[in-house]
């Protein structure tokens, strides 16, 4: 069979039901055996729809999100889902085409370095050099997207190559000598971090989407519950801990509640989990949890005192590391009444500064509003993805996700564009649940194309635009730290985004007024296929509290 | 590790950081890699983007043809060596990595020198030369090449004494290492 068709038998071997992706030139073998392939293929409008799309996909449901692109624009059309997928640890792999071997390196048409250009933003990349390796390839690139830290992998297949006659056997081990990820954990390290816990008198544990990626919410809940702990948790991390709970304090960082981040200031012990210490996070380093030790429990060792030195290093999953350390913690039997004291501070700061906002006198609809009224139409039982900006901090501060892989969004990267085809993927990875999209007015026009990739396949995604006529988020650091000088940021009313959604076969609808706010999203939401509305809300509101950029967490405002 | 919960009690204020600090001298990492075409670009691209520099770097074959030895070169003073090793660990196609310990280890380095010579000049220089038992490979009417084999420390310090000769040209090869003793590097 031909390498290709190969492809096609290594993709289903690795238990693939759909791909994400769009033909051309130097993929163009690819796409022919797609056609008696036996892999569900989903024709995107633009290679960036497409890479979102996987993540998309990847990030609701766990597993590895695949896309195709061909060579030259088409891959260097997937450099912000590499990147993005990179940043935030999604396990996906890109099968990009790529001219004929005797054309490599002489610019040829539609050539373009794939690897080059891609390698600071891949976990690996492979380039296909003899027909006979692609099997072995596909393989290696799904066992390292998936295991340890999970990332990007991109194939990259000269168009000779990929049509070339192989023997084909079905690859049943991978060896990668260089590639030994450690899920386990240090036992004597992990009994140490119970010890320490044992004695803290302020503990937080911080939770980050390697919780998420590791599975292991259930051990991070038992973990928690194994004395009263304070958990809080990253942007890319909610969901991990189920929200609203006694002992949640909220996401912690730039746009946190105060009850996380104060408690992460005054804290004695601060266990990470699957969290990198972000600059979103820790604001200005130096001043960042002054009275903390830290232990730090993360797949990837060099993450570990990166940016913050730890007391305590674990190397290994959390769910594994987790498990471990419950039983550690148990068998140590500390006296819960020691965190009295600890509590009661903190439930005076949950008490004193709650996530709040001055609702509108008449029908005005708030953007918060929008979230809490989203949360009530969906019983938060949604999978909701976001683009970046004002919108996303909303919905992370006000939808309360109860359950891992229900908030899907762009952390580490922040690519505005990446919600509405993030939405596609996950609702064809999840076709029983209900995946809804928070979108800018801004963002969704970066790929509002893939409206048309919905209503095609009968993709019931549905995407509410918080519509403020503003680039939300660069308009509020203007207004609040550039002296109130708008540059470049009033979007005006277009698109009219009903009419838009109409020409894509989009059902379009428009709201405005919060009285039937709820019940309009019901509306919304049951209407079949993919629907897209327009909501009017508040032009000038600003995302609070905040942390200035690069200040502490005491010096919060708003 | 045995059983879970052996309870002697923990002090919070006595445990201490991992240091990520400088250590402030020269490493020789010495890293086994597969001969894979891009290899080396993956490592160098790594350190451009995290900001690392590197001082030498060499590159050749082992005793196993699949696999290559790089070895560099970076100043622990202006980075966290640690976390260099560990982005390094991430590339797939690393096998290995050893920090070399400057006492354990023997490292060497090629220089060859082009220095102005005519006349009287080029006995001193040969005398020189003997000194630091390196070989006159050229000898032209008005240059002379030398050849020194060493270390860093020596290869600089016969740079010092030729310098003021007139030195036209000299070319490094960067250090190559290899730990003492029956264990491999």
């Amino acid at each position: 069979m031909r390498a290709v068709d190969a492809l096609m038998e290594c993709l289903k071997a690795e238990g693939v039901d759909v791909v994400f992706g769009l033909p051309g030139g130097a993929n163009l073998p690819t796409y022919d055996a797609l056609v008696n392939g036996g892999i569900r293929h989903i024709l995107v409008r633009h290679e960036a729809g497409g890479g979102h799309a996987a993540e998309g996909y990847a990030k609701a449901t766990g597993k590895v999100g695949v896309a195709f692109a061909t060579s030259g624009p088409g891959a260097t059309n997937l450099i912000t889902p590499i990147t993005d997928a990179m940043m935030d640890s999604v396990p996906c792999v890109f099968v990009t085409g790529q001219v004929r071997t005797e054309l490599l390196g002489t610019d040829g048409f539609q050539e373009a370095d794939t690897i080059g250009i891609t390698m600071p933003i891949v976990k690996h990349s492979i380039m296909i050099q003899s027909p006979q390796e692609l099997p072995r390839a596909i393989h290696e690139a799904f066992h390292i997207a998936r295991t340890g830290r999970p990332g990007p992998v991109l194939v990259d297949i000269p168009m000779d190559l990929s049509r070339a006659e192989i023997d084909y056997e079905p690859v049943s081990d991978v060896r990668l000598p260089g590639y030994q990820p450690r899920v386990e954990g240090n036992q004597k390290q992990i009994r140490q971090a119970a010890k320490a816990l044992a004695a803290a008198q302020r503990p937080v544990i911080y939770a980050g989407g390697g919780v998420v990626n590791a599975e292991g919410s259930e051990e991070l809940i038992e973990f928690a519950r194994s004395d009263r702990f304070p958990v809080t948790c990253t942007l890319m991390g909610l969901g991990a801990y189920p929200a609203p709970d006694a002992q949640w304090l909220g996401m912690l960082g730039m746009h946190g509640t105060r009850a996380a981040n104060y408690a992460m200031d005054e804290a004695d012990l601060i266990c990470a989990v699957g969290a990198r210490f972000d600059d979103r996070i820790t604001g200005k380093l130096s001043e960042f949890a002054p009275r903390a030790k830290f232990i730090h429990i993360d797949v990837d060792p060099a993450e570990i005192s990166k940016n913050v030195p730890a007391h305590i290093p674990i190397v290994g999953d959390a769910k594994h590391v987790l498990a471990k350390l419950v039983v550690e913690y148990r068998a140590i039997g500390a006296d819960p009444g020691r965190l009295e004291a600890w509590w009661s501070r903190i439930e005076g700061w949950k008490a004193k500064y709650p996530l709040s906002y001055e609702d509108s006198a008449d029908s005005e609809i708030k953007p918060q509003f929008l979230i809490q009224a989203l949360a009530e139409a969906t019983g938060g039982e949604a999978i909701l993805t976001s683009d970046v900006g004002q919108h996303q901090m909303w919905a992370a501060q006000h939808y309360d996700f109860p359950a891992p892989r229900r908030w899907i969004n762009s952390g580490g990267l922040g690519t505005m564009g990446f919600g509405l085809p993030a939405a596609m993927g996950a609702a064809v990875g999840c076709p029983d649940r209900l995946v809804c999209c928070i979108a800018g007015d801004g963002s969704v026009q970066m790929n509002a194309q893939e409206l048309a990739t919905c209503a095609q396949n009968g993709i019931p995604i549905k995407v509410f635009i918080m519509n403020n006529g503003y680039l939300g988020m660069v308009r509020q650091w203007q207004e609040l730290f550039w002296d109130g000088k708008y540059s470049q940021v009033d979007m005006g009313e277009f698109p009219d985004f009903v009419k838009l959604a109409e020409a894509y076969g989009v059902t379009g609808l428009r709201f405005a007024d919060k009285t039937t706010l709820v019940e309009d999203i019901k509306r919304a939401i049951a209407i079949d296929g993919p629907v897209l509305v327009d909501v009017r809300v508040t032009r000038e509101e600003n995302t609070y509290p905040m942390i200035p950029a690069g200040h502490a967490a005491r010096e919060m405002v708003g | 590790m045995g059983e879970p919960g052996t309870k002697e009690p923990l002090s919070l204020e006595e445990l201490e950081a991992a240091t990520n600090m400088r250590t402030g001298r020269k490493h020789v990492l010495s890293i086994l890699v597969e001969n894979k075409s891009g290899v080396l670009t993956r490592i160098a691209g790594l350190f451009a983007r995290r900001g690392f520099n590197i001082a030498t770097l060499t590159v050749g074959p082992t005793e196993d043809t699949e696999i290559s030895r790089v070895t560099l070169t970076v100043d622990g003073a202006l980075h966290p060596i640690d976390q260099v090793t560990k982005q390094l660990h991430k590339l797939v196609n690393v096998l290995k990595i050893r920090d070399l310990e400057p006492g354990d280890t023997v490292a060497r380095e090629l220089a060859l020198f082009k220095v102005t010579a005519d006349g009287a000049q080029r006995g001193e220089l040969m005398q020189i030369a003997e000194i630091f038992r390196g070989k006159v490979v050229d000898v032209t009417k008005r240059a002379i090449i030398i050849e020194v084999t060493g270390t860093t420390d020596k290869i600089e310090a016969f740079e010092t004494m030729v310098r003021p000769f007139g030195l036209i040209e000299m070319m490094r090869t960067g250090e190559i290492a290899i730990s003492r003793g029956r264990s491999e590097t």
